[in-house]
């Protein structure tokens, strides 16, 4: 009789596929739309995962930010800038001769490297929400650079604006 | 008994590996920054996996918090030279934009 394998390896197994699937056709498909729609489902899994890893603030910031934020800049500029019936010209693949290879090696190389490695790991990992230990430690210990980061942000949007504001004489 | 920290990794090295292959063969600008993001969030998915089975889980969680930050950063101003690029050249094939090579 096959053991049972618990719950959490069949939620991983699930996500992780469902995730490299998603991942495959962010890389893979032709059409824009249809990686921008693929990567919404990459980082919804992504959220998936880090809710497992008791990570849930991450998790909601993850689809606050990605879905909410970055993946609507995506689809927007997507549908601003390509003429995205035209696939054939504006998104054509090159250098897959030269990527594949590199690619498959680095995996190849990763997978090879990954059984030998030992992780130190404590015996068994707490599953606690998370949210006041980190608005504790962001205004503590890692107080700086959450005030650097802050300004980078502001920086970038600034920046942003800067580049694509129509010149005003 | 839980599973540890090994199918993470292998499921992180699989996303990197997708994005790395993304950024080497896109000619789209858009798409190569999709490429980008996988990496970010392969890296992020690294993180949170050590951070959880770990010494000390909040360090990793703190900075995966700056990864998405430092994503969402790099989209606004990629996007910004995208659409500019796009104005200026009228496609976004970064294999066309060249002036400024010596």
């Amino acid at each position: 009789m096959l053991p049972v394998p618990s719950m959490d390896v069949v939620v991983f197994t699930l996500v992780a596929l469902f995730m490299v699937g998603a991942a495959c056709v962010v890389t893979f498909s032709r059409s824009l739309i249809y990686s921008a729609f693929a990567l919404l489902a990459m980082l919804f899994g992504s959220a998936v995962i880090f809710g497992m890893l008791s990570a849930d603030f991450v998790a909601v910031t993850q689809l606050l930010v990605y879905v909410g934020g970055i993946l609507i800049l995506i689809l927007f500029a997507v549908m601003l800038t390509a003429d995205i019936d035209r696939m054939n010209i504006t998104n054509r693949s090159v250098h897959y001769k030269a990527a594949a290879p590199l690619a498959l090696g680095l995996l190849l190389f990763m997978w090879a490297i990954l059984p030998g490695a030992s992780w130190r790991v404590v015996a068994e990992p707490v599953s606690q929400s998370v949210v006041a230990p980190i608005g504790n430690a962001l205004l503590q210990e890692y107080l700086l650079p959450f005030e650097v980061i802050s300004v980078l942000l502001l920086a970038a949007l600034i920046g942003a604006v800067v580049l694509v504001r129509r010149e005003v004489r | 008994m839980s599973m540890g920290v090994g199918p993470y990794l292998v499921l992180s090295a699989v996303i990197f590996v997708l994005g790395l292959y993304n950024v080497m063969t896109r000619r789209n600008a858009v798409g190569v920054l999709m490429g980008i993001e996988l990496i970010l969030n392969a890296a992020a998915i690294n993180l949170v996996a050590f951070a959880h089975y770990g010494v000390n889980p909040l360090a990793g969680q703190v900075f995966t918090l700056f990864v998405i930050v430092l994503a969402a950063t790099e989209a606004a101003v990629a996007l910004a030279i995208v659409v500019t690029i796009y104005k200026r050249f009228h496609n976004i094939d970064v294999e066309e934009a060249t002036i400024l090579r010596g």
